[in-house]
């Protein structure tokens, strides 16, 4: 029987306390224990960026994390972005240029730029380009997901 | 993921009292970025992995006192990358840390952690090599600073011994004028690990050291004191012979998916020319020569 360890965090603006066992990554608990599957597992070496979720405002690959890591920490992963049943306006934006081809990496490549915009409400493609680099898009969706951030950006100046 | 038990010390103290009682099967965890892959894939089987983020004694991660900036065990990439001074004084280090992984890995990965995990494709060895960089190790009979030269012994291995937890680096601005740059070579542009990592300085009394790693088990600082290099307006071939001489210790590996032994080869002396001619910019810009 693996260690357990019992957690307080905030996941999706929602405080739970919750046992993760030690040797579970931040991936597996969200997926596996809390059924928030929209963050994916993919290369699970930090290099697809599938599995991004965003820790007190930081954007982290979830599968480089242990769980146990977000013990009194705020979690928001891409179901924590939509309210009330509304897309939030970097998904609508993201539906409106159709960004996401497959989906798959669509989660990832969100969270990655919900971070940006939260810290920076005014970035240039560079900008973008850089904050999501280090999420993969195998359909080569990168136009129309530079796009759609840049959209997400214009209408959050409105 | 093998099954271990997790430590989450809250002091120094307690960290090397668990390492203590803890034998040899330990890990420590900071960023996570290369344990956490490695625990996944069975290469390293720990049975305690000692989590070293809430220890007290490392936060602020970073800290200027006068001339010298230390980095605690806890301070990322993204905060190399974010702080004034770093950039101001260590450019060469703000280029190699902004290039590892991408955000994601840069917001977990340590600087501290990517030279404790021993990789020789580091790609902060060579500029943390090139500015004298000390690192700070704690263990049961005290404090040693060990110059990260002897620190960095091979490929997953350090000077750091059982029971010990490598808790800083310190920089310390360097007395003379100093130009410096750091190049790579990947495969593509992007999340990709350094087939030729390299940084230059050269320094206003024409003293030049190149640091090169990628390309053996270790990442080496070498000087060229005849201040050929940094002289601009030198022959390429007097310049060719010093760097012949420079990367006598390179031996890339035969086994590399990444480059071929040639072609490390190759490129080292293409870096190295580019880094030097870039440090020689800086050196000017800050002596005020256009």
């Amino acid at each position: 029987m693996s260690e357990t360890i019992q957690i307080e965090a905030t996941v999706n603006g929602r405080d739970r306390a919750f046992e993760v066992a030690a040797n579970h990554t931040l991936l597996d608990v969200l997926r596996d224990q809390l059924g928030l599957t929209g963050s994916k597992e993919c290369c699970v070496v930090g290099e697809c960026g599938a599995c991004t979720v965003v820790v007190d405002g930081i954007p982290m690959n979830s599968c480089l994390m242990l769980a146990v890591e977000i013990d009194g920490r705020d979690v928001t992963t891409v179901e924590g972005l939509a309210a009330d049943g509304h897309l939030n306006a970097l998904q609508q934006a993201f539906l409106d240029v159709s960004a996401p081809q497959c989906g798959f990496c669509i989660p990832g490549q969100l969270m990655s730029a919900h971070a940006l915009l939260q810290r920076n409400a005014n970035p240039t493609i560079d900008d973008v380009h850089e904050a999501l680099g280090g999420n993969l898009c195998r359909c080569a969706g990168y136009l129309q997901i530079t796009e759609a951030v840049m959209v997400a950006a214009e209408a959050g100046r409105q | 993921m093998k099954e271990f038990s997790y430590e989450r010390p809250e002091s120094l103290d307690e960290a090397l009292q668990v390492l203590a009682t803890s034998g040899s099967e330990v890990e420590i965890l900071a960023g996570g970025t290369d344990l956490v892959i490695a625990m996944r894939d069975r290469s390293r089987q720990p049975k305690v992995v000692v989590d070293l983020k809430r220890i007290v004694e490392f936060y602020p991660s970073l800290v200027w006192d006068g001339d010298t900036v230390t980095l605690s065990a806890t301070a990322t990439m993204s905060e190399v990358v974010g702080d004034e001074g770093i950039n101001t004084h260590f450019p060469a280090l703000v280029e190699a840390a902004v290039v590892v992984g991408s955000v994601q890995i840069r917001n977990r990965a340590t600087l501290l952690g990517n030279i404790c995990n021993g990789s020789p494709a580091a790609d902060t060895a060579p500029p943390l090599l090139a500015y004298d960089a000390i690192v700070v190790v704690a263990g049961p009979e005290g404090t040693r600073r060990v110059a990260i030269d002897d620190f960095i012994i091979g490929p997953g291995r350090t000077d750091l011994q059982d029971g010990e937890i490598a808790v800083a680096l310190e920089l310390t601005v360097p007395s003379r004028r100093l130009g410096s740059a750091y190049e790579r070579m990947t495969r593509r542009k992007g999340t990709d690990l350094a087939s030729v990592t390299l940084c230059a300085t050269v320094d206003d009394a024409g003293v030049t050291r190149v640091a090169y790693g990628s390309v053996g088990p270790r990442a080496w600082l070498k000087t060229d004191q005849t201040g050929v290099l940094a002289n601009p307006a030198a022959s390429r071939e007097s310049k060719a012979a010093v760097f012949e001489e420079i990367f006598a210790d390179a031996s890339p590996s035969v086994r590399s998916m990444r480059a071929s032994p040639d072609y490390r080869r190759a490129m080292l002396r293409v870096l190295g020319a580019r880094a030097v001619v870039r440090a020689v910019e800086r050196l000017q810009e800050l002596q005020g020569v256009s």
